[in-house]
């Protein structure tokens, strides 16, 4: 359980990381690209897949 | 565009996505699956109630207890070891719904693994769900997978060792019931969850448990009876019976040094004879073309075809396929004559059956003319899997 719950929050953290990966970059494409790699985790972190 | 109306559009768009699969997976997730309590059942009690460890949990599956009114062994029915095999839970389905027991008791799980009914294989681009057809309607089944749901017990190690007997295991079938028997009190929830069975089958005194599988043709175990050694003799004889009068089925020894198996685990630490059942799946293969319900239920495929042409499969297939029917029809000619032989070789243990229809008569009436309508209950009333 304890690590079920680290891994949950390691998924929070790099979910975080890569929002503020979209805020910083400049170039569209890979912002594109950043948010079709999010989709997984979100679905992760809500529990849903 | 602005950078940041650009980067807004992209993350509400991303959203949207999420929301839209997040919902799909989380429908089927909940899909509650009507079973019909058919004349036979007397009792439907939770697996909890042999291991309390699993109350309130994924895998907390329904148990079906048919009983006669004269006394004679106990078999134990386990359908849904591997969700995403299907003849299995449809099998389990017939013995709840149709199933009459005159002597002895008959245990049926439908969901042997619950959690691994909701969840399909990542990137396999499976069907969430499939539909049978009845004189009345469809029915409408969670597809499942292998193994339990990460939703449900994750992550998983690098390797996983199997309890007792230390043996390493790939990673991945830590979730996977048919590698975890004979479970864990302390364990994983599918470790959990071997253990409950196994602690049913020694309270209730069991004396034969039929776990139900499928496999690919590219398998070399399919078509079969594996049996433990103590259900050798049952096996062979049960073999030779359906070979000369239905349809062709093997038999393979349990090998002893694969652990964590059923049929070999079950027979090592309980009393019962544990024997597995085999049918052909192509909707497994991994050559397989379109991978669709409709492959799951015709079981036709122009690429396992061709594989066959090549000699790289262990069992037959043509243009005619291997639809559901036979699958289903195979399971329950194959249990029916296994509880003719063992009853005949045990009197004072029978378990007599009846209600339940043989390979012949599913392959002509077709699996959904066994199902009863949800709509139109019994006194028995609706379970839901």
């Amino acid at each position: 359980m304890i690590v079920a719950i680290l891994y949950y929050l390691l998924v929070a953290y790099v979910s975080g990381l890569m929002v503020w990966n979209i805020w910083k970059s400049r170039k569209g494409q890979e912002e594109a690209l950043y948010v079709i790699v999010l989709i997984p985790f979100l679905l992760r972190l809500l529990r849903l897949k | 565009m602005k950078a940041a109306a650009r980067k807004t559009v992209f993350l509400a768009l991303g959203a949207t996505l999420a929301a839209l699969a997040g919902a799909s997976f989380d429908r089927s997730r909940r899909l509650r699956e009507p079973v019909v309590l058919g004349p036979g059942v007397q009792e439907v009690r939770p697996l909890s109630s042999y291991f309390s460890k699993l109350k309130g949990t994924a895998n907390d599956a329904n148990v079906y207890l048919l009983e006669g009114a004269e006394a004679g062994g106990a078999v134990l029915v386990l359908g849904g070891s591997h969700p995403e095999e299907p003849a299995t839970r449809l099998t389990a389905w017939i013995l709840a719904e149709q199933g009459e027991v005159d002597r002895g008791r008959l245990f049926v799980v439908p969901s042997a693994n619950r959690s691994a009914t909701t969840v399909t294989r990542p990137s396999g681009a499976y069907p969430a769900t499939f539909s049978i057809k009845t004189p009345w309607g469809e029915r409408v089944f969670r597809m499942g997978d292998r193994w339990s749901n990460p939703l449900d017990q994750w992550p998983d190690p690098e390797v996983y060792i199997h309890y007792p007997s230390r043996q390493n295991l790939a990673y991945v079938d830590i979730r996977n019931l048919n590698r975890c028997w004979p479970g864990r009190p302390n364990g994983t929830l599918t470790e959990k969850t071997a253990f409950a069975l196994a602690e049913l089958i020694r309270r209730e005194k069991i004396d034969l448990v039929i776990d139900l599988h499928e496999a690919e043709l590219q398998y070399p175990v399919i078509s079969t009876i594996v049996a433990h050694q103590k259900g050798q003799d049952l096996a062979a004889m049960a073999s030779m019976m359906l070979s000369g009068d239905e349809f062709k089925i093997g038999v393979e020894n349990s090998p002893p040094a694969l652990r964590g198996l059923s049929h070999r685990e079950i027979g090592d630490h309980t009393q019962a004879i544990p024997l597995l059942f085999e049918t052909p799946e192509p909707f497994l293969d991994a050559t397989r073309g379109r991978t669709d319900a409709r492959l799951l239920l015709e079981g036709k495929d122009d690429f396992v075809v061709r594989a066959g042409r090549h000699g790289l499969l262990f069992e037959k297939i043509d243009e005619k396929g291997w639809p559901i029917d036979v699958r289903v029809g195979r399971h329950c000619s194959t249990l029916l004559t296994v509880l003719d032989v063992w009853s005949g070789d045990n009197p004072a243990r029978a378990v007599s059956l009846r209600g339940i229809p043989r390979y012949a008569e599913v392959v002509a009436k077709g699996t959904g003319a066994f199902l009863r309508d949800p709509s139109k209950p019994g006194p028995g009333g609706v379970a839901f899997e």
